[in-house]
């Protein structure tokens, strides 16, 4: 096995082939799968409504309505409608608050891999870029998103009008899928290119303000991945090729600047793809309080 | 965050402190120039077109944008399908829901389902009385087109408004061209127009409709307060205020035939003996 793996090694195997290899396809894609059915069958349930007349979810993802019953807003929209000097109804609020209740334990960037449509966009980028190996281009720093969020609320407050929500492509994909695009393909269009051409995971990891919000809210999460058999990782590096967010592996993985191997960095979205990728089973899905290593 | 703060550090190069602050600066910049864009671009195009119209019960405008987080609920609940999310590229601030008369008016729901649905107030609760919904202002705007203008009986405006006789009503006016007809010009009344857009929708005109619902600040000129109306100041005190009119004599100009413009008392002269619109000429 060994042997294969390093002969494989030189000639530079596509990502995740070890894992492929000893856990099959399937296994090799357990949360991916899962993943995109969730991704998927949350646009077909707002989808349903205006395409079969089945009003399971009404609205769309900035504010919904399930079974009549169960509102839900996003924390993010809700934000910039009070930067812009606005009290909501209480169904807003409400909803609001049942959202981010939900985020603070499965953790904040959980919406970025397992509900954001956008995702599926520069996730396809960031594979395309991966097999065509394109490599340079210009990065920003991680950091600039927290800037962005702040700068939007502030102009909220300033124009006194939700300001990001003129050009953020998030909801205008959502919205654009189940009410109708209008020239909103060309904003998602152009974030496919940048992450395409420009930077790698250029948009999802260090633009996109909403993510940035997410973010906030995954301080806390129960829900983390462990690098818990951390010790029969043989720097295969598809770990790190797979993740959205690399940095936050290297604190667990390789223990530093910690010693226990779960990925506590707020930016870890819970995706489970370093759990797929991994040839090694290094990774598991567990509690913020499993420290174990095994 | 952690990219750049992770290389090794103490090559001669400014200190991480140093380099840190740098690269703060830079991004805060980026990102601020970013939200200016933005801001600016947002404030520039949020002047809504004169044909799209807000639904029932919406806020202001400027309180619309902040409050509406373009959920499309409203649109939803809406049985005509009257509304529909601004698209990009419609004119109208993205996401945000809105109607055009033209196409389809709104049907003034009794209980206004779309308001109901509404989970921020962008429209407001307020608004129990779909009578009470000013989505905009009929105006008669074109009166070079429209038949009743021309004097024929086209009347459909008037005819199909929920609030017929009220909001709009018939106006009997004398048709000097023909000088022996009468023309109803219909007459919007802004104490009970709600701008369901009805009228417009129904206005038999091939493409564009010489009524239509403008925003009401764009229909209505404003009060002249400064203005007293005498008969309505003379109905309220009972008499006139200025007593008997004084009869002035316009000195200088008795001998021109313009020298005096009074109408005299009694009964006007027709233009024309035995015509007009009190001729009894029947058809
Ligand atoms: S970072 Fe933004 S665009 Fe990317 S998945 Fe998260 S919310 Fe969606
Ligand atoms: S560490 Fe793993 S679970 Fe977290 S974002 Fe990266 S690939 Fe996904
Ligand atoms: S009052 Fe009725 S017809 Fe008019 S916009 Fe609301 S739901 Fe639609
Ligand atoms: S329901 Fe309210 S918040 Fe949602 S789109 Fe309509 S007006 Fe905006
Ligand atoms: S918009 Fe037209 S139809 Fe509607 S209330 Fe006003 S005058 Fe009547």
């Amino acid at each position: 096995m060994s042997a294969v793996a390093a002969t494989s090694k030189a000639v530079r195997p596509r990502v995740g082939a070890d894992a492929i290899a000893s856990k099959g396809w399937l296994g090799a894609h357990k949360w991916l799968v899962l993943r995109r059915l969730s991704q998927l069958g949350l646009l077909a349930l707002f989808l349903a409504g205006p395409w079969f007349g089945l009003w399971i979810v009404k609205g769309n993802l900035s504010s919904s309505l399930t079974l009549d019953m169960l509102p839900l807003t996003d924390p993010f929209l809700l934000a910039q409608s009070l930067a812009a000097g606005t009290l909501p109804y209480k169904e807003a609020l409400i909803g609001a608050a049942i959202v981010v209740a939900f985020y603070l334990i499965v953790g904040g960037r959980v919406f970025c891999s397992w509900v954001c449509p956008m995702n599926l966009v520069t996730d396809a980028a960031a594979w395309l870029r991966r097999r065509l190996g394109l490599k340079g281009g210009k990065i920003p720093s991680g950091d600039t998103r927290y800037w962005l969020l702040g700068f939007m609320l502030l102009a909220a407050f300033a124009t006194g009008s939700l300001a990001w929500e003129w050009v953020n492509p998030v909801s205008m994909l959502h919205r654009g899928l189940i009410f109708g695009f209008g020239l909103a393909w060309g904003i998602v269009g152009g974030v496919f290119v940048y992450d395409l051409l420009i930077a790698t995971r250029g948009w999802c990891g260090h633009i996109c303000p909403m993510g940035a919000f997410y973010s906030l809210l995954g301080g806390t999460a129960l829900m983390r991945v462990s690098a818990a058999h951390r010790s029969a990782c043989d720097d295969c590096m598809d770990c790190f090729a797979v993740c959205p967010e690399p940095q936050v592996i290297r604190p667990a993985l390789k223990a530093a600047g910690q010693d226990h191997p779960v990925i506590l960095d707020r930016n870890c979205t819970n995706c489970g793809r370093c759990v797929d990728v991994c040839g090694r089973n290094v990774f598991r899905i567990t509690t913020r309080f499993d420290r174990s290593e095994s | 965050m952690g990219d750049m703060q992770d290389k090794p550090v103490g090559q001669g190069g400014p200190s991480p402190r140093r380099r840190f602050l740098r690269e703060a600066a830079g991004v805060a910049g980026g990102a601020c120039l970013l939200s200016l864009g933005v801001g600016l671009y947002a404030k520039q195009a949020s002047a809504l077109p004169a044909t799209a119209l807000r639904p029932p019960g919406a806020l202001a405008e400027s309180d619309f944008l902040a409050a509406c987080v373009r959920c499309g609920l409203c649109v939803r609940d809406c049985p005509y399908d009257t509304l529909k999310l601004a698209e990009l590229g419609d004119g109208v601030a993205t996401g945000t829901p809105y109607f055009n008369a033209r196409q389809i008016p709104c049907e003034m729901c009794e209980d206004i389902p779309c308001v109901a649905a509404c989970p921020t107030g962008a429209l407001d609760r307020g608004l129990a009385d779909i009578g009470k919904a000013r989505m905009g202002l009929a105006v008669l705007i074109d009166h070079e087109t429209c038949l009743n203008f021309l004097g024929l009986r086209c009347d459909v405006c008037y005819r199909v408004c929920p609030v017929i006789d009220k909001a709009i009503t018939l106006e009997r006016q004398h048709n000097p061209r023909s000088d022996r007809h009468a023309m109803l010009l219909p007459t919007v009344h802004s104490d009970y127009c709600t701008g369901c857009g009805k009228c417009e929708k129904s206005c038999v005109l091939p493409g564009e409709a010489a009524i239509k619902v403008l925003p009401v600040k764009l229909a209505q000129g404003s009060k002249a307060e400064h203005y007293r109306k005498g008969w309505e100041e003379k109905e309220a005190a009972g008499q006139s205020l200025i007593g008997e009119q004084i009869e002035l004599p316009v000195r200088g100009l008795e001998g021109k035939s313009y020298g005096d413009t009074r109408v005299l008392p009694g009964p006007a002269t027709p233009a024309r003996p035995g015509s007009g619109l009190d001729s009894g000429w029947k058809p």
